[in-house]
């Protein structure tokens, strides 16, 4: 209970940075050269001056920079997160069209490069300094250091255009009508090269986390009081290290969290995935500011939910934390 | 000084990052000189497969321009970018770092409020957002790596600094008199940059990478040769010509790879204690 | 009768580029079934190496040169390692040093114990859970139930090492080998633990073989001693023999070098008051997790008086604000209330400003001589840094820096190097020149010779009696150790819990104690009875 306690109130802590990024940005994209109206003209294949003023007046673009910040401040709090020019829909539900994605494909990459990277960490600790740790160690160097949108497209070619094992885009057959099991499987088939992709780069970093980790934690003095004991090394290793050596793995879940969100728009880019990545960019390429912050919106809603939980996990691996 | 390479050069890993790194040195310095030509001037027929010509020995991308070119003057760009962004992400991180970390208090509530909400979110969607107000010039892309990429080096200072603060030898400089500023820059920051030096080298691995991202979504700078819109270029091309994509993708493989290397190869070197591991 | 651990010449090799080729050279020791064998050395004596051997946990790179270790007469380092591992625990135990480190700070204390029985018996739960409460019973630990489920961080330092010792004593070994159980501890609750293993050990006829660096705990539970030097055994024999008649000069110069437990003869003291304290009281909020405020009262209304030329002497445990006193001494921390009154001027009262300017007249010594030298300067600009701040100019300052390297008995032509380059007791001289650079009329000395070996501490000490005397300085010496207050102070405050609770000349305090905490305080030093 107090854990709960603990992390509802490490949650409350973060309105007021919810409150900065919303407020910074709002003032930051009032600096940008054109607005949503002058891209929707652009769309609309240009207008007069007249038609620009009344399209202002009618999205409430033409009050002062202050009375707009109030206004969506005091919208945002009753969930109100605008209207799109750009989509003609509201902003929530284009949001919502687009989340599920999204969350699919990030779940998936956060699971695979989180169990992943820490079993080759294990693994790599274990063995260090021998082929497997080299070999491991430097795979998941390589691993960081490419980038994301190329391996996708490198992917791409060697696995649906050389292969034809995976769609090379899109989220799912369309047209299909597949349903229940059968539209599951579809969509993962649609998902693995995305979700590597995506996945790639934390796993590197879990893995360099988790092997640095083990080799601190293998240093430390109740390891050595374990030993004496008369444990097993390999007891030693399961229930004495491992858990220690989770907890800064866990901390950098929460501490990621935003950089996968951020990954995720380039890799919905260049496979095609409808996300709120690829809605992001195409907001920012529109001027579409209110579309732009709603995401921003969610997405800082989403890495504050993602924390909460890192907290109440860590928390129940720590006691010293409650 | 000669024992600091002698540690250096213990892990092969580490050479081979330097020689990399030299690599890639070399050919931005010496771009000019083999491709002495605009890099985005036309030069012979547009696509044409690696190797086929003597001339043109990476080939030509969708508009007829050498890639081999594109290559050598798109080392430039990344490593000035890397390196820029780095020095300013640095700069600002330390400086604030240390303010925080040093005064506690008020300065590090507000200091921990700031880099929560860029921590919040995501560093590229902010990335975008700059780049959507101040435009796609070299300058204006750098600036905005530098100031989406500050918050883990001031993280890192400040806690260096919060356990620095309470050695003794700070607070013997206070007993006899030294003034803060003196604490600050000229005893506790020598001891408190090693670790944010070698972190240098993840933040320039990552301004690179970001970099390229940005350019392969066509919002970074059109009118240089940069890797990353090479790579943007050939995403057209996928299916009958990947090489487009394909090479200067490896370029950014090898150049983040030989940074890493060097950064791991300072911590080593800098820590002896950890060698073995 | 054979003895039941027997190490036969034993030679240990450390890796290439450590300062010597061999930790241990030739060892050879006895311990007899049902005795207490104590294994006194200073660092690097390599006590603590014997006992890794002996246990077959040496450090990575560290490796057997020579030497056989016998247990019921079996060779302990040709055992394969599987069988080596049975023994571990069950029969040959070990406690350590750091009772915090030691244990598991993710594992409930119960757990951990069980899993002694877990490993080596096939016992159900029930009855693991039952005998596991048994032992932590019998360590004396206030409330076995809820020790059970506590966590380490949870417990007191002196209840960690009970639980330790609980541990180590589960599956009644036959030999048990304490690694400096008590040096982490407060003296009281170091009386207390040395008083609980003698007592078991009594109790179930277990060998120990007890590794420290005090003679005094020797004294106190010692059977037979072992006297260790540089990796070599320079003396063994009982403990009547060692203590009262030592052949060897190692041991000789080590017995010599121990604090007395009889104050020295009371100077003549001046009744001119060189710094008064008048009812200083501090009390840190510490703000816990949200909106959780804790208050430590770390100060009390503590009054106390320096005579000039004189020592003060401020003894007390952890927790008793003794620290906290000596920080508000030099402005490192502002009391709350109260005065501290140096000639005419309150210290207490002065701005920023003017207290970094009144800093020339109080300096301090502090305890670490690792961590109290900045490592990337010069050890004469850390001496001259000080004036320098204070206007005098550069050349000047190193000048007086290298008079005072004399001064305190270093190398004047050393200014040149750097801090690590020195040992532990150098480094503390260093220091003590440092603080001397600013020619202060008082030194507040904040545990300056507890972190250093104890041949060590015993040149310190007379360094400060000589410099006292030839500077006429007058002194506030905090320490946690009575023996070292008895040496070197005239007047002695006992503190405890941010109070003082009995202050007066040094022989009155040690030779008639009126408060009971003195009184436990000296009974509990370990001496021999």
């Amino acid at each position: 209970m107090r854990v709960l306690a603990l992390a509802g109130r490490r949650l409350l802590s973060s309105l007021p940075t919810l409150l900065i990024i919303l407020v910074g940005l709002f003032l930051l994209l009032q600096l940008a050269p054109g607005d949503t109206v002058d891209a929707l003209v652009a769309q609309m294949g240009g207008g007069d001056q007249k038609l620009t003023e009344e399209l202002r007046r009618f999205y409430g673009l033409d009050a002062p920079v202050a009375v707009q910040l109030g206004r969506y401040l005091w919208r945002l709090v009753q969930l109100d997160l605008g209207y799109s020019a750009i989509y003609g829909k509201p902003v929530a539900s284009v949001i919502l069209e687009r989340l599920p994605a999204t969350l699919l494909l990030m779940g998936s990459a956060l699971s695979l490069a989180f169990f992943a990277g820490i079993a080759l960490g294990i693994l790599a600790a274990r063995r260090v300094n021998q082929w497997p740790d080299t070999l491991i160690s430097t795979l998941g160097l390589v691993f960081y250091a490419t980038p994301s949108f190329w391996f996708g497209l490198m992917g791409i070619v060697v696995f649906a255009i050389k292969l034809a094992w995976l769609p090379p885009g899109g989220f799912e057959t369309v047209g299909a009508g597949y349903a229940g099991l059968a539209r599951v499987l579809d969509i993962a088939r649609y998902l693995v090269l995305p979700t590597l992709t995506l996945a790639l780069i934390f796993l590197a970093i879990y893995l360099r986390i988790m092997r640095a980790s083990m080799l601190e934690v293998l240093t430390l003095d109740f390891v050595r009081t374990a030993r004496a004991k008369g444990v097993a090394e390999q007891a030693v290793i399961v229930r004495h290290v491992l858990r220690n050596a989770l907890l800064p793995v866990v901390t950098l879940i929460g501490l990621q969290a935003g950089t996968m969100l951020g990954g995720s728009v380039v890799v919905e880019s260049v496979f095609a995935l409808p996300g709120l990545g690829r809605l992001a960019y195409e907001s920012v390429v529109q001027r579409d500011l209110n579309t732009l912050l709603g995401i921003v919106f969610v997405s800082a809603l989403l890495v504050i939910a993602v924390n909460f939980i890192v907290d109440l996990l860590y928390a129940r691996l720590d006691p010293r934390i409650a | 000084m000669i024992g600091f390479w002698r540690l250096y050069a213990r892990s092969p890993a580490a050479v081979v990052g330097l020689a990399l790194l030299l690599l890639v040195i070399g050919m931005a310095l010496t771009a000019g000189m083999f491709f002495p030509n605009n890099p985005l001037a036309l030069a012979g027929p547009p696509l044409l497969w690696p190797f086929q010509d003597a001339q043109l020995w990476l080939g030509t991308d969708n508009s007829g321009r050498d890639i081999a070119a594109q290559i050598f003057h798109g080392a430039r760009i990344s490593l000035l970018i890397g390196l820029a962004a780095m020095a300013l992400a640095i700069a600002i991180g330390v400086i604030l770092g240390a303010l925080a970390g040093f005064y506690g208090g008020i300065a590090d509530d507000i200091l921990m409020r700031i880099t929560e909400a860029f921590q919040t979110l995501p560093n590229f969607l902010l990335l975008l957002m700059l780049v959507a107000v101040f435009g796609s010039t070299l300058t204006t892309v750098t600036i905005a790596i530098g100031l989406v990429s500050w918050q883990a080096p001031a993280r890192l200072t400040r806690a260096e600094f919060l356990s620095l603060r309470t050695r003794e030898f700070v607070q013997a400089g206070r007993t006899i008199g030294l003034g803060d500023a003196t604490l600050i820059f000229r005893e506790i920051l020598p001891n408190a940059l090693p670790p944010v030096i070698v972190y240098a080298s993840v933040v320039m691995a990552v301004a690179i990478l970001l970099e390229s991202a940005l350019a392969f979504l066509n919002l970074s700078d059109p009118n240089v040769a940069s890797w990353g819109n090479l790579i943007g270029l050939g995403r057209g091309v996928l299916r009958t010509a990947w090489y487009v994509s394909a090479i200067p993708g490896i370029a950014i493989l090898i150049t983040v790879l030989a940074v890493s290397l060097v950064g791991q190869g300072l911590n080593d070197a800098l820590n002896p204690r950890l060698r073995g591991r | 009768m054979s003895p039941i651990l027997e190490i036969d010449n034993l030679s240990v090799a450390l890796p290439r580029g450590a300062d010597r080729a061999l930790a241990l050279e030739g060892v050879s020791l006895a311990l007899e079934a049902g005795e207490i064998l104590c294994v006194v050395g200073e660092s690097g004596s390599g006590k603590s190496m014997t006992a890794n051997a002996t246990m077959r946990l040496l450090p990575v790179g560290v490796g057997v040169a020579g030497g056989a270790i016998r247990f019921e007469g079996r060779d302990l380092l040709r055992l394969p390692e599987a069988e080596m591992r049975q023994l571990r625990g069950s029969r040959i135990a070990m406690v350590f040093q750091e009772p915090m480190t030691a244990l598991n700070p993710l594992r409930s204390i119960g757990d951990q114990i069980g899993e002694a029985f877990r490993t080596h018996t096939a016992l159900g739960r029930a009855e693991i859970e039952r005998r596991v409460l048994g032992h932590l019973e019998e360590v004396r630990l206030p409330d076995p139930r809820t020790a059970a489920r506590a966590y380490p961080h949870e417990l007191s330092g002196g209840q960690r090492q009970r639980a330790m010792i609980a541990m180590a004593l589960a599956l009644e070994p036959t030999v048990l080998i304490a690694d400096e159980p008590t040096t982490a501890l407060d003296v009281t609750t170091q009386a207390q633990i040395l008083h609980l293993i003698r007592e078991l050990q009594r109790k179930k006829g277990t060998a120990v073989l007890f590794i420290t660096h005090d003679f005094g705990v020797v004294g106190e539970i010692a059977d037979r001693v072992t006297v260790m030097q540089s990796g070599r055994v320079v003396e063994s024999g009982s403990v009547a023999d060692v203590l009262d008649r030592p052949q060897h000069a190692y041991t000789r110069m080590l017995l010599a070098a121990v604090p007395p437990l009889t104050a020295a003869p009371a100077r003549a003291v001046s009744a001119e008051v060189a710094l008064s304290i008048d009812r200083v009281s501090k009390t840190f909020v510490t703000r816990g997790s949200g909106l959780r405020r804790r208050s430590t009262r770390a100060l009390h209304e503590v009054t106390l008086s320096l005579p000039k030329g004189a020592t003060l002497g401020v003894v007390g445990e952890s927790g008793s604000g003794k620290s906290t006193l000596a920080k508000c001494l030099v402005r490192l921390l502002a009391p709350d209330t109260g005065a501290i009154r140096l000639a005419d001027v309150d210290l207490a009262q002065l701005s920023r400003r003017e207290a970094r300017r009144a800093t020339a007249r109080i300096q301090m010594v502090f305890q670490d001589p690792y961590g109290s030298l900045n490592p990337r300067r010069r050890a004469g600009e850390l001496v001259a840094q000080g004036p320098i701040a204070h206007g005098v100019a550069r050349p000047e300052a190193l000048a007086r820096a290298k008079a005072l390297f004399a001064l305190v008995g270093l190398d004047p032509a050393a200014t040149d190097r750097y801090p690590h380059e020195f040992s532990g007791g150098q480094r503390q001289r260093i220091g003590l020149a440092r603080a001397l650079a600013l020619e202060p009329e008082i030194l507040v000395a904040d545990e300056p010779v507890s972190s250093l070996d104890v041949s060590v501490q015993a040149q310190v000490l007379k360094l400060l009696a000589e410099l006292r005397a030839r500077l006429g300085l007058s002194m506030v010496f905090i320490t946690h150790d009575l023996r070292v207050a008895a040496q070197i102070c005239d007047r002695v405050a006992v503190m405890k819990d941010g109070s003082v609770v009995e202050q007066g000349l040094a022989s009155e305090v040690f030779g008639a104690p009126r408060h009971p905490y003195t009184q436990a305080l000296i009974e509990a030093i370990p001496r021999r009875r």
